[in-house]
C-alpha cells in the first residue's frame, strides 16, 4: 500500500501550498479508494497537467495600458493582457469603479454595473448631441429590417408604444389639472 | 476605421473608429473577411450583460487575414488567413495548461469567471470584438490558426465559436451509444449540439424550441425529432410520457438567458433584469432529464443568479455540466469532421449582409426576421 500510496501523496502535496498541510500518511486509509477514472471533468480539464498551484507559470509579459483598467478584486494581479475598448469616464463611470470594490459575488457588483450601463446610454446620447449629431434611433434599431420583413409586427409595436405614450401624457394632464385645481381651492 | 456602434439596448450603428494597433509583443492586427453575429451577442444587444458599455463594438466569431503582428508573435505572420476562436488565451496560465482555454487567467482584469472573449462586454475582458473592418487579436500565438487551403472560409468562420460550442454542449453530456438526447434551442448552437450529439452515438435526438422554421431545420439537417413548445401543453410531462416515463438520458440547454415559454421567468429575467436571463431551458432540462442523467449547459447566462430547481438535481442525483467552449482544444478533431463530411457548418449560413447593414443584421437576427438562422457580416465584401 505504501508503495501505491506515497507517490500520490507526494502528487498530491505539490498541489497545495497551504500552510496548514497534513501529511497524509499521517491518516489510515488515505486514497485508498481514489479512482482516476472517476473524473467527471473529463474532458472539459485535463487533470494529468494539473499541477497543482502555478503561480509561477511562465507568465507572458506584461501589457502596459494608457487607459484606466477596472480590476476585479478577486486577481491577485493583473493578467498579463488587458482590453482597452471603453475606458470608464462620466457618471457611469464612477458608478464602475465603485463598483469594482465588491467582489464578483456580490450582487451589488453588478446592480451597480447594470445600472452604470444605463446611464452610460444617456451620456452616448449627450456625447452624440455635443457633436452635433442627432442619433438616428429608428436606423439603429434596424427599423429597415423591420419594415421589409415584419411590417404587421413593427405596425403593432408603433400602435402599443402610441398608446401606452398617450395614455401616460394623459395621466400627466389630469394630475397637474387636479394639482392646478386644488392650489386654486387653497388660494 | 468603420465599426459597429453599441449605444445602449436594442441601438447599434455603424461608425469610425481608430484603428486597433499592437498594444502587447503577442498581438496581431487582423483584417476581417467574415464575422458572424452570434445568439450570445444578443444577451449583450438586449442589454442583459453587465459591463456593457457604450461604444464598443461585439462580435467574438470571426476569420481574417493578418495585417501586422507584435515583436514576440512566431506562428503567424502577415497575409496568412486565420480563423480566431473566441477565447483569448495566453497558453501558459494554470487553466489553459488544463486546456481550460475559455477559462484563461491572463486575458481579463474585469472577472475571474471567465477568460477574454472579444466583443463581449468588459465582464469579458472589454476588448474590440470582430464586427469591424480590423481588430486587435491579443496572444496571436495561441489562439489564431491559419485556414487550411481545402476549408471554406464560411465554414472556417463558424469554426471560431458556434461549431465547438455546439461539439463541446454535446461532448460535456457524456452521451453514451443508444442515448436519448434532448436539446433545448434550435438556434445555430443547439442546431449543431443536435448534429453533433450523433457523432457521439445517441440513438435518439429530440429538438424544442418555438420557431417553426428552425425546427424545420435542424429535422433536415441534424436530423432530429423536433417539437413546437408552444404547441406542447407541458414540455417536462411530454418529454416522460415520450421516454416510457423515465425522462431523457442527456438534456442540453443551447438557449440562455434570452429564453422564452414561462411568462415570470421572462419578465424578471429578460425584462426586470432580476435574474441573470430567463433560466427557461435549464428548468426543463433539469426536470426532464432521468435521474442520474447528464444536462449540459452551453447558453450564456449573466454572472448574478437564477431561479432554478436545485432541489431537484440533488433528489434526482443529475449531473450538471457547462462552460464556454475550449475552441482551441478542440479544433484539430473539428476540422478533421469538417474535412470528412460529418459536418458541414456553412450550411447554416442564412443571410450575408456588409458591415454598413449590421442594426439590420442585429434587428433581424433577433426577431427571428426572413428565415435568419445565421447572419454574416463580410467587411470588405
Amino acid at each position: 500500500m505504501a508503495d501505491d500510496t506515497t507517490p500520490r501523496a507526494a502528487v498530491a502535496l505539490a498541489k497545495t501550498r497551504s500552510p496548514h498541510l497534513v501529511d497524509p500518511a499521517t491518516i489510515p486509509g488515505w486514497g485508498v479508494d481514489a479512482d482516476r477514472d472517476n473524473d467527471p471533468t473529463y474532458p472539459m480539464r485535463d487533470q494529468s497537467r494539473d499541477v497543482g498551484l502555478t503561480r509561477d507559470w511562465d507568465r507572458p509579459a506584461g501589457q502596459m495600458p494608457d487607459v484606466e483598467i477596472l480590476q476585479s478584486i478577486e486577481h491577485v494581479r493583473r493578467p498579463a493582457v488587458v482590453g482597452t475598448s471603453s475606458p470608464p469616464s462620466g457618471v457611469s463611470g464612477m458608478m464602475r469603479r465603485a463598483a469594482f470594490r465588491w467582489s464578483e459575488s456580490n450582487w451589488l457588483h453588478w446592480l451597480l454595473l447594470l445600472g452604470a450601463d444605463r446611464v452610460n446610454v444617456v451620456e452616448g446620447v449627450v456625447e452624440d448631441l455635443a457633436q452635433a449629431r442627432i442619433p438616428n434611433i429608428p436606423a439603429e434599431t434596424g427599423i429597415r429590417a423591420q419594415i421589409a420583413f415584419n411590417k404587421r409586427g413593427l405596425a403593432k409595436k408603433t400602435v402599443v408604444t402610441a398608446g401606452i405614450a398617450a395614455l401616460a401624457v394623459g395621466l400627466i394632464a389630469t394630475r397637474r389639472g387636479r394639482g392646478e385645481g386644488a392650489s386654486d381651492n387653497v388660494a | 476605421m468603420l465599426a459597429m456602434d453599441y449605444r445602449g439596448p436594442y441601438r447599434v450603428r455603424l461608425s469610425q473608429k481608430p484603428m486597433p494597433r499592437i498594444e502587447h509583443p503577442q498581438d496581431a492586427v487582423v483584417r476581417v473577411t467574415r464575422s458572424c453575429i452570434c445568439g450570445s451577442d444578443l444577451h449583450l444587444y438586449h442589454g442583459m450583460v453587465p459591463d456593457t458599455r457604450v461604444g464598443m463594438t461585439f462580435g467574438h466569431e470571426f476569420c481574417g487575414i493578418v495585417e501586422q503582428v507584435g515583436s514576440a508573435v512566431e506562428t503567424v505572420k502577415p497575409g496568412d488567413h486565420v480563423l480566431v476562436p473566441f477565447n483569448i488565451a495566453c497558453g501558459r496560465c494554470h487553466f489553459c495548461q488544463q486546456g481550460l482555454f475559455g477559462n484563461c487567467h491572463e486575458s481579463n482584469a474585469q472577472a475571474t469567471a471567465v477568460g477574454g472573449i472579444f466583443g463581449y462586454s468588459h465582464t469579458a475582458g472589454g476588448y474590440d470584438g470582430g464586427q469591424a473592418e480590423y481588430v486587435r487579436v491579443p496572444y496571436a500565438d495561441v489562439g489564431p490558426m491559419v485556414i487550411p487551403d481545402w476549408m471554406d472560409p464560411d465554414d472556417a468562420v463558424l469554426l471560431t465559436d458556434v461549431v465547438p460550442t455546439g461539439y463541446q454542449a454535446a461532448e460535456m453530456a457524456g452521451i453514451q451509444p443508444g442515448d436519448t438526447v434532448v436539446v433545448f434551442g434550435a438556434g445555430p448552437v443547439g442546431i449543431m449540439a443536435a448534429r453533433c450529439a450523433w457523432l457521439f452515438g445517441a440513438g435518439r435526438v429530440i429538438v424544442f424550441d418555438m420557431h417553426d422554421y428552425r425546427l424545420d431545420f435542424v429535422r433536415r439537417y441534424a436530423p432530429a425529432e423536433v417539437y413546437n413548445f408552444k404547441e406542447v401543453d407541458d414540455v417536462v410531462v411530454f418529454m416522460k410520457k415520450t421516454t416510457d416515463g423515465l425522462g431523457a438520458d442527456v438534456c442540453i440547454d443551447a438557449v440562455g438567458g434570452d429564453a422564452k415559454g414561462n411568462f415570470l421567468q421572462w419578465l424578471t429575467g429578460s425584462k426586470l433584469k432580476l435574474q441573470a436571463g430567463s433560466a427557461i431551458p435549464l428548468h426543463w432540462a433539469i426536470n426532464s432529464v432521468k435521474k442520474g442523467g447528464v444536462v449540459s449547459v452551453v447558453g450564456v447566462y449573466g454572472p448574478t443568479g437564477n431561479m432554478v430547481p436545485i432541489g431537484n438535481v440533488v433528489n434526482k442525483g443529475i449531473t450538471i455540466r457547462a462552460n464556454q467552449a475550449s475552441v482551441k482544444r478542440l479544433l484539430p478533431r473539428l476540422i478533421d469532421h469538417v474535412r470528412k463530411g460529418h459536418i458541414d457548418p456553412k450550411a447554416m449560413i442564412t443571410h450575408r449582409l456588409p458591415l454598413d447593414a449590421v442594426a439590420d443584421a442585429y434587428r433581424m437576427f433577433a426577431d427571428k426576421l426572413d428565415g435568419c438562422i445565421k447572419p454574416v457580416l463580410v467587411p470588405h465584401g
